[in-house]
């Protein structure tokens, strides 16, 4: 029976989707304890297998007993398992601040999040690259109805980019397994990394081609420079929560780019290994910079954050363009910190809407929001994101800077690592000014007389992910002695080679 | 038959990216479909094109690969699905943006400023012929 925990994650999202579609006229009273019961056990579920990867290593799921590498497999390393603590540890939030009304703004929100969880755990879990673009489809397609979640100009506006863009990326990703496929003969990652290690010569073209390709996708994903100009009003307009929720949907493309090519193209693959990394390193950096400059212009506190996430997704891609040990652990424990980080600011600017009006989250004098509960919440928030001691984006800052190292090459890195501190600070102090402090105080009344449609958003969920930030810090030896474990597993992938492929493996390759 | 098959990806791919780049919900929908059999025909022939070669072995002296087929299969399954979203996505875009294109300039988050929005985008960009009449103007 335990052995089938590894297939849970999928499963049990599948099914509470299926059923809330099933029962879509049923109450919102009866649907959000099922959405939630689910999550948490899901989360449950996600820390079981994070704890038995620690003791035991990587686990497998051979689906229907097939073989591998001719059916498809599931693999539960220790990246895949952290994926999916940070996913169930954000879903949660998400829910509850969503079932305090928001919900009742669209149709079917449970159900679509449970689907998205359901994308997202088995792109994490999959070993097998088709079905990575089939489980990415699953998280896309319920990401595309949860985006114009509510309607509106905005959203709409919005969703047509972030979805005619993203089937253009499907479309690449295909051809990009095709081209693997058809080069290697085989879909099953851990052995396609064999293969692409004993590759004749005259198909590394074809094979960089399509890693490139599968970079390019990743990078869509991800909102790396000149593919993410979609992000910013895709996550500004998006129901608040909902783009708590996306703030993990740019780490999935980071996740894939690590997974990928960390097993692809590690060191094992002779002249293609490290592809593409010497290129992402300048354009995580161009992303930094306009990232830094859209935190600077920003408007609104959801279009900041927004920005923020890709100052996030260009800090993340530098670190991975680095490739040593340390810059991965590093670039890891970031990701953990920024995906809860950013969702928690989210979910403030969600309170800061409800309790507005008709100003929304703009920085516009006007209505201030009184509660001295949400205005510590929002600097403790902004205190995470600008990297500030003492909590977590601090660390992950410094951890990052360090395994930099201070030489000349790495100038730019540390000028613009600074930059972004110090405008994400100024934007927030710029935000928490005109959002808390000038202007008549907006109570309860004005709010709710001022826009009927506006629901109420609790704090409560923001806190919880804010006092992750504490945890992180607090647990941070343990953490740390986990990503380090994690990264040394994504440069030396022969252990999850090895628990994938059995005895077939060979340790000289081939 | 290679040749027929590269002309034929490369002329789906063409088309399938000219009318992405028209920007508007129509042209857009059918160059993600022709891109879409672009698509599915490349990963048709990642099995190596064969002729009286069934994916079953003992049927005939050589098999295809029906792995790639299978793939194809379940391309268009997801192809389908997306093309049926994406086509209720402008039709609502159609009924909220009250224009066609797939860029909507005015990004602002109210109502209040797409009039003029709508104004503006009728001189840069000069409508198809066959729809001049009803895409140009605004809608009563």
């Amino acid at each position: 029976m335990s052995q089938h925990l590894l297939i849970l994650p999928i499963l049990l999202p599948l099914f509470t989707g299926a059923v809330l579609l099933l029962f879509s006229g049923a109450r919102l009273a009866w649907k959000r304890p099922v959405n939630l019961v689910a999550s948490l056990v899901l989360l449950l579920v996600s820390v079981l297998l994070l704890l038995r990867v620690t003791e035991a290593g990587t686990q497998v799921y051979v689906l229907g007993n097939w073989v591998a590498p001719f059916g498809i497999v599931l693999v539960v390393d220790r990246l895949s398992a952290l994926m999916l603590v940070i996913t169930a540890v954000l879903a949660i939030p998400v829910i509850l601040a969503m079932s305090a009304g928001t919900d009742r703004t669209g149709q079917n929100f449970h159900g679509l999040m449970q689907f998205q969880l359901m994308g997202l755990n088995g792109a994490f879990l999959t070993g097998d690259l088709f079905n990575l673009f089939v489980f990415f489809e699953i998280l896309l397609i319920a990401s595309y109805a949860l985006l114009v979640f509510g309607g509106g100009r905005a959203r709409v506006a919005a969703s047509m980019h972030y979805v005619i863009l993203n089937l253009f990326g499907s479309a690449l990703f295909v051809i990009a397994v095709g081209l693997l496929y058809g080069v290697t003969g085989t879909l099953n990652m851990a052995d396609m990394a064999l293969r692409i290690a004993a590759l004749p010569a005259e198909d590394v073209a074809l094979v960089r081609a399509a890693g490139l390709l599968l970079l390019v996708v990743f990078a869509l994903k991800a909102a790396l420079l000149p593919l993410g100009m979609w992000l910013p009003a895709a996550y500004a307009s998006a129901a608040a929560p909902i783009a708590a929720l996306f703030a993990i949907m740019s780490k999935v493309g980071l996740y894939a780019i690590f997974r990928v090519h960390g097993l692809l193209f590690g060191e094992m693959a002779g002249p293609l290994a490290g592809l593409g990394q010497s290129l992402v390193w300048w354009l995580a950096l161009a992303t930094m910079l306009l990232g830094i400059l859209g935190v600077l212009g920003a408007r609104d506190l959801r279009t900041l954050l927004a920005w923020q996430v890709i100052v996030s997704v260009g800090t993340l891609m530098a670190g991975w363009s680095l490739g040593t040990q340390e810059a991965w652990t590093a670039a890891l424990f970031y990701m953990v910190h920024s995906t809860w980080m950013t969702a928690a600011l989210f979910l403030i600017a969600g309170v800061v809407v409800a309790r507005r009006g008709d100003a929304k989250d703009s920085f516009m004098v006007d209505a201030r929001v009184a509660s001295p509960a949400v205005g510590l919440a929002f600097i403790a928030g902004a205190v995470a994101l600008a990297g500030l001691p003492p909590l977590s984006g601090f660390v992950g800052k410094a951890l990052l800077l360090q395994a930099a190292g201070f030489s000349g090459d790495m100038t730019v890195f540390w000028v613009l690592m600074l930059c972004a501190g110090l405008a994400g600070l100024l934007a927030f102090s710029r935000a928490g000014t005109s959002l808390f402090w000038r202007g008549p105080v907006a109570d309860a009344t004005t709010a709710t007389t001022a826009s009927t449609d506006q629901p109420s958003m609790p704090l409560m969920p923001a806190l919880l992910l804010l006092a992750m930030s504490v945890l992180l810090v607090a647990g941070g030896g343990p953490i740390l002695d986990y990503l380090a474990a994690t990264a040394d597993a994504l440069l030396q992938p022969t252990e999850l080679i090895r628990a994938v492929l059995g005895d077939r493996y060979l340790p000289g390759g081939a | 038959m290679e040749l027929l098959m590269a002309v034929s990806i490369g002329v789906l791919t063409a088309c399938g990216i000219y009318l992405m780049l028209r920007a508007r919900t129509f042209p857009v929908v059918m160059g993600l479909m022709m891109l879409g059999y672009a698509v599915n025909l490349f990963l048709f022939s990642m099995g190596r094109l064969a002729t009286e070669a069934p994916a079953v072995i003992g049927r005939a002296e050589t098999h295809a690969d029906p792995l790639p087929q299978a793939l194809v299969l379940t391309a268009i399954v997801i192809g389908f699905a997306m093309t049926a979203y994406v086509v209720i996505l402008i039709i609502r875009g159609r009924k909220t943006l009250e224009h066609d294109y797939v860029d909507d300039r005015v990004n602002e988050r109210d109502h209040g400023v797409a009039e003029q929005g709508l104004s503006k985008r009728a001189v840069p960009m000069p409508p198809t012929p066959a729809s001049a009449e009803t895409d140009g103007e605004p809608r009563p």
